[in-house]
């Protein structure tokens, strides 16, 4: 069987209905024992969105509470971070190289599209490396890539240097403002402000990861984890151990997406990170500065850091009653912001979480803003 | 002849006359029509359909067909959706200036191959030349005129159970061109479906009765073409995902770079609304050509009311499905 059609068997309705039936049956049990229904956070954007694409979330409404967590990287960068690359873009002779999600996510005065409209050289990558054939190409102009990400998207801007390093480029720079997942979910079980009996743990991450990075939710939280893959079957029954585990109150870290999940991760990406990057503080929208829960470049590597090379002034980030923040720490559900598909919408985002490809509102607006 | 475009092939002079001559008149035959300033054509006394389409596509040369190609069969399947019977083609070229005539050619042999294949006939033209840098090598736009047949059409009389068509895999296009211009760092082996319709459609037009609307879903593609349809005719329209056919290929890279099929351009599918009891016949027919030979019902009309289009995932749950916002941009992961 080849890959594709084992994927293909993974949203098979006749194996994915008697699921769905099978985790709601679960649930129920959970109800009945705990008189409440389960709670679970997708850690992931793409779980996010694969969630509602797949009707996952509509079809256990009822049963399971999923609620969305902090993995959309362009939604958790911090406003003040974001005004800060758009400024970037306005310095001249400059090349400003970025994944597309970043293209229209608001800033306090305008969005990356606003300034490649108005003739900035702004390019949107789908193979980021790309970015330093961009600057080979264009030895007189400096090339600046908009490094956004979790670990699943750090590991390219490391090889992008060591790129950058073979080819002796004086005109590239990377500008990190990287997140990590570890920091993240420490601040928000320890700020204790949502009811969680789980974690449905990213598939991607995981790959770089691995399982056992996940030990310390058992042993220093005594909640559950399920590394889960993005298809209909693979939510499904990621979710489905997710309430057995919490039934048994049994904390425990399980990989449900063992064909590409290992136990210690990609050992050759950590050498890569070791070599290049060091832990750093980060700001994240909604729940400031969270210590060493960024990856920025060691100091040797200064040269590739748009930070060191570029100065930029922001001011206040502009207020608005976009209430994102809460949103990206589980605390309300998209459509309880007052903007919700009134002012903020995806023709007219306010807020990242509208825009992104990975965004909870984007996901709700474009697939549950309705029942039918 | 020269190697490239200069401005002086625009300036309506010698090169000029050179380069219609040689190469416009030379393939696209209609030697009668060049002595005047409009061709001259005659045409039947029924009611006319007139289209009018500019080609802009990067890169022009494309896996399964070029800018030539697709001026042709674009415009065709425009006047061919709408019921009508392609006859004539305008075709007018902007070229920027060093454009390698080489290419020119190959462009409009293919325009020639493709009218051939449609049976419609290109009876005028125009050549503007610009100068380096105001244009991305070659622009072209394309005027048809179809005549709509007596007795067949589209009725416009939908009803409840009416079911959905589409006349093959989706995405084809979008996903052939966004890997032929080679930003994508994947090779995806994908040809564009760029193909004339209109013998196609013409059949099933002839030999069943009941159909209700064809569209051609470019532009937006599949899931923003049937929006209109519902909102334009109010109509609910379910579509069910697993019916939808995708090729593995076309999924393959969607997932990875974060595209949805259903948004993704084509420009060799129909889709067609067509009562309950014909719907069997209309695919029986659709799949006796290469370019319907993937066809199927994909859903149906639930209702005459709200102007909505829902998809059903292959779990049963239902969700909208709106128009595509803005651009499609690839994802972070």
């Amino acid at each position: 069987m080849s890959m594709l059609e084992i994927l293909k068997q993974s949203s098979n309705p006749e194996i994915c209905k008697p699921l769905v039936d099978a985790v709601i049956q679960k649930a129920v049990e959970f109800r009945q024992k705990f008189g409440r229904k389960p709670a679970f956070m997708e850690v992931c954007g793409s779980h996010t969105m694969a969630l509602a694409r797949t009707g996952v979330k509509q079809s256990l409404k009822d049963y399971v509470q999923l609620i969305s967590g902090p993995g959309c990287p362009v939604c958790v960068t911090d406003q003040r971070s974001i005004d800060a690359m758009i400024a970037l873009a306005e310095g001249d002779n400059r090349i400003i190289c970025t994944f597309g999600d970043m293209m229209r996510v608001p800033g306090s005065n305008r969005t990356l599209l606003d300034s490649k409209i108005a003739g900035k050289d702004i390019r949107v990558l789908y193979s980021p490396v790309d970015a330093v054939k961009v600057a080979k190409d264009n030895p007189d102009k400096e090339v600046i890539f908009l490094g956004v990400g979790f670990e699943t998207t750090i590991p390219i801007l490391t090889l992008m240097v060591g790129e950058a390093e073979k080819l002796r480029l004086d005109n590239f720079s990377i500008w990190m403002t990287t997140k990590l997942v570890e920091p993240v979910l420490r601040y928000l079980l320890e700020a204790g402000e949502v009811q969680l009996d789980g974690f449905l743990l990213p598939g991607h991450v995981s790959i770089v990861l691995g399982e056992d990075a996940y030990q310390y939710l058992v042993t220093e939280y005594n909640i559950s984890g399920v590394i889960t893959g993005f298809e209909p079957a693979e939510l499904l029954s990621g979710i489905y151990k997710l309430i057995d585990l919490a039934i048994n109150g049994q904390a425990s870290i399980l990989n449900n997406h063992p064909a590409v999940v290992r136990k210690a991760g990609n050992q050759v990406i950590h050498q890569w990170l070791e070599k290049y990057l060091t832990e750093c503080d980060e700001a994240w929208r909604g729940m400031g500065v969270i210590p060493r829960s960024g990856l920025d470049l060691k100091p040797e590597y200064d040269k590739y850091n748009a930070k060191k090379r570029f100065t930029v002034e922001v001011g206040e980030p502009k207020k608005t009653k976009c209430r994102c923040g809460e949103v990206i720490r589980g605390l309300i559900s998209p459509n309880e912001c007052p903007l919700f598909g009134k002012a903020c919408h995806p023709m007219n985002p306010i807020g990242p979480c509208m825009v992104s490809a990975e965004g909870s509102c984007a996901a709700y607006y474009q697939y549950m803003r309705e029942s039918f | 002849m020269e190697t490239y475009i200069s401005l002086a092939h625009g300036d309506g002079g010698e090169l000029s006359h050179r380069l219609i001559r040689d190469i416009f008149v030379s393939a696209f035959g209609d030697k009668n029509a060049v002595m005047f300033d409009a061709a001259a054509i005659t045409m039947a006394t029924h009611k006319i359909a007139v289209t009018t389409d500019s080609f802009v596509i990067k890169p022009i040369f494309f896996p399964g067909g070029s800018i030539g190609k697709l001026a042709v069969a674009g415009t065709v399947n425009d006047l061919a959706v709408s019921g009508a019977k392609p006859a004539y083609l305008t075709c007018g070229f902007v070229i920027e200036e060093g454009f390698p005539i080489s290419n020119l050619k190959k462009i409009v042999t293919d325009m020639a191959n493709e009218a051939k294949k449609s049976g419609v006939t290109i009876v005028a033209g125009d050549t503007k030349v610009v100068e380096r840098g105001s244009a991305d090598g070659v622009y072209i736009n394309t005027t048809g005129i179809g005549v709509y047949q007596p007795e067949i059409g589209c009725s416009l009389e939908f009803a409840e159970g009416d079911a959905v068509i589409v006349s093959g895999t989706i995405g084809d296009h979008g996903i052939a061109v966004l890997t032929a211009r080679g930003e994508l760092g994947i090779t995806a082996p994908v040809n564009s479906d760029c193909a004339s319709l209109n013998n196609m459609l013409e059949a099933i037009l002839k030999d069943t009765s009941g159909i209700k609307i064809m569209r051609d879903p470019t532009r937006g593609g599949l899931a923003t073409t049937l929006v209109e349809i519902a909102e334009d005719f109010q109509l609910t329209i379910n579509i069910q995902e697993t019916a939808i056919p995708v090729k593995a290929e076309v999924h393959g890279v969607c997932d990875l770079l974060g595209y949805d099929p259903l948004y993704l351009a084509n420009e060799g599918k129909a889709i067609i609304i067509v009562s309950a009891k014909e719907k069997d016949k209309v695919v029986e027919i659709l799949r006796k050509f290469p370019e319907g030979k993937d066809a199927a019902i994909i859903g149906s009309i639930s209702s005459k009311e709200k102007g909505r289009l829902l998809l059903e995932t292959p779990l049963g749950a239902k969700r909208l499905l709106t128009r595509l916002s803005g651009t499609m941009f690839p994802r972070i992961c």
